[in-house]
């Protein structure tokens, strides 16, 4: 494979978590320029996960956290695709071994992280953490409606994601996906109320990620929002290529609203997972810059 | 003679029909004669329950913290309940404050496949010792075996009681018979049942529950509840002790807490309307009925073409945004028609 021959100039990670987003990520890792994946971590080696690696020829671990701390060399980049909670406890281990971590938990240990708005702030800090899968699909559409937009009331985003693309982590985690959609909306939108609100859909043949997100806004410039929701989209759409806007901004019934939807490349699973593939696309982007970092600094 | 346990959704289902705009004196006056009438169950709060009140579904008058406040004020006797549906309410933000205000009973709720996601709150709500039954909502989207699985995590979690939800108004007696019977032959704990009206047989389908088994039954005072409404509670209490099953409710009180909702708080009587029935027939969230026609006029397109179109796409409750990018659609294609 051409991820094994040319590597000499590639940064090592290591991805601790083999469920649902772990295996995405590692197919994304592989096909990386700047990235290459050393070792992947879980903890049952008979996982699907750990069988994908294994397919794969990717070096596995089933040692959890142990398997970093007993060979502290084997990467200088960390991807925890593990639970909010194991994070916490990742955390420190990493710093104490000097490690940048990426967390996809949403742990809330991290810098905050949406690339398309501010990927090179994130490069000053060890522990970036990627908000949630509704995070990053709606918090740049929010930051775009605080940047245009007088006065904003309040934000509201509304995800709906397909039951199958949710593992079971992501399902004993939503109360930490509200809290910390919710937060980065607020943050990055300097809107002091915000709302998170996720959807699981058993539809068969799955559901594409949507996610609708609505303003009050007193004076609402659509004008000034339109243009700037078209440059973020297409702004995203260089990490994520199917990120495309369903409903564009429209005002109705005293708030402003507009939706995206998200299909996934299809990696490790269908195309309808777009929610996979948009927290893991973006933790890629950060990954990519902090390698050509660590690279150029080596010279 | 067996008893049924009536839990009444007057206050929390009847919100959808107002669109969320219950006020102190509503809740105040028809808690009152609820206690009075010795209803066990009162629920309260806005209509997806607590945490709900958003732009998505509509935005509640009272805050979830005012409407338990008043609630609690005015039972004495009946349990205070709230409905609660994880991506909604979260524990520290919403479970923590219903508790310090005194709910009684705790019914957790969710999309019929995906119980997993009530875990941590089920446990929760039981470790501080309250009163909790799982609830599967959209329940006719499901087949009897898919429902036992999700119930039986949902008991493995801690629930005490398992309510089925007919949120579309989709079933039809035989359908409610299979299920609970499946249910209550599988179950160690009680079995509910939750009706809505859309065709026309939120009674008949209680009535079936009862006898399939079902010892927990949701009602509402004149059937106040989200689209074509509920199983009308003091109908209810009448059927079943014509029937001789016992749920301890005085009759007279109970007609007179409905007198109160029709003069007090509701707008207008549920009816079967048009939309109810293709709602109905499409298997569609009831709630979703006031939406729709908000949409449709917006849009200028027919409120059936929505409900078939959202039926199609095997929307669940909570997916509201998905009615103005159907009615958009529908608007697009009526246009593009039009223009040849």
């Amino acid at each position: 494979m051409n991820a094994r021959n040319n590597n000499t100039k590639k940064v090592k990670v290591a991805i601790l978590g083999s469920g649902n987003i772990g295996t995405d990520l590692l197919v994304k890792t592989l096909r990386s320029p700047y990235l290459e994946c050393s070792i992947f971590i879980g903890r049952n080696l008979s996982s699907k996960g750990m069988s994908k690696a294994l397919s794969l020829n990717v070096n596995v671990s089933n040692q959890g956290s142990d398997a970093i701390i007993k060979n502290p060399d084997c990467c200088e980049i960390v991807f925890d695709a593990t639970s909010a909670l194991s994070h916490q406890h990742h955390a420190k281990i990493l710093s104490g071994l000097h490690k940048i971590a990426i967390d996809l938990t949403p742990a809330k240990v991290g810098h905050f992280c949406i690339p398309a708005i501010n990927l090179d702030e994130c490069l000053k800090y060890n522990n970036i953490n990627m908000i949630t899968c509704g995070g990053q699909s709606s918090i740049p559409l929010a930051h775009v409606i605080g940047q245009t937009q007088k006065q904003v009331d309040y934000i509201e985003v509304v995800s709906t994601i397909a039951s199958k693309s949710a593992g079971p982590a992501t399902r004993l985690n939503l109360d930490e996906y509200v809290d910390t959609t919710e937060k980065g909306i607020m943050l990055f939108s300097n809107c002091k109320q915000a709302k998170a609100i996720l959807n699981l859909n058993p539809a068969e043949p799955c559901i594409n990620m949507q996610t609708t997100i609505s303003a009050l806004v007193p004076e609402p410039d659509l004008v000034a929002l339109e243009k700037s929701v078209n440059a973020m989209v297409a702004k995203i759409q260089q990490y994520v290529p199917n990120y495309r806007l369903v409903i564009p901004p429209t005002y109705e019934n005293n708030r402003i609203i507009m939706s995206v939807k998200v299909q996934g490349m299809g990696d490790f699973l269908p195309s309808y997972a777009g929610n996979l593939d948009i927290i893991n696309c973006a933790a890629i982007a950060v990954a990519e810059e902090f390698a050509k970092k660590l690279t150029d600094s080596r010279g | 003679m067996k008893n049924v346990i009536i839990s009444d959704s007057t206050l929390r289902d009847g919100s959808h029909a107002i669109s969320h705009k219950l006020t102190k004196e509503h809740i105040t006056a028809y808690a009152k004669a609820a206690d009075a009438a010795g209803i066990p169950i009162v629920e309260v709060g806005h209509g997806n329950g607590l945490g709900a009140s958003s732009l998505q579904v509509g935005l509640s008058l009272l805050d979830d913290r005012t409407m338990l406040e008043t609630a609690r004020k005015n039972l004495t006797k009946s349990k205070l309940g709230i409905h609660v549906i994880p991506g909604f309410a979260t524990i520290k933000k919403d479970l923590t404050m219903a508790f310090e205000l005194g709910v009684d009973v705790v019914r957790l709720a969710c999309h019929c496949t995906e119980a997993d996601i009530t875990e941590r709150h089920i446990s929760f709500a039981r470790e501080r010792g309250k009163e909790v039954f799982g609830v599967l909502m959209m329940s006719h989207m499901a087949p009897k075996e898919v429902l036992l699985d999700e119930a039986l995590k949902m008991q493995s979690y801690g629930a005490e009681g398992l309510i089925i939800m007919d949120s579309a108004g989709a079933y039809l007696p035989g359908d409610v018979q299979s299920r609970i019977t499946h249910l209550v032959s599988h179950l160690n704990i009680p079995v509910g049942f939750h009706a809505h009206n859309n065709l026309g047989m939120s009674i008949a389908n209680s009535v079936a529950a009862v006898e399939a088994g079902a010892q927990i039954i949701d009602a509402s005072a004149k059937g106040f509840g989200a689209g074509a409404g509920n199983a009308q509670l003091e109908v209810l209490v009448a059927v079943f002790e014509k029937m001789g099953y016992k749920t301890n409710i005085d009759l007279y009180k109970a007609l007179d807490a409905a007198d109160i909702v029709e003069k007090e708080i509701m707008d207008a009587a549920p009816s079967i309307k048009s939309v109810s029935i293709v709602s109905g027939l499409a298997g569609v969230f009831s709630a979703f009925a006031k939406h729709v026609a908000i949409a449709a006029k917006e849009y200028n397109v027919d409120p059936r073409d929505i409900f078939f179109e959202l039926g199609k796409r095997k929307v669940v409750a909570g997916q509201e945004d998905i009615i103005v990018e159907v009615a958009l659609a529908l608007s697009d294609k009526k246009k593009r028609g039009q223009h040849g």
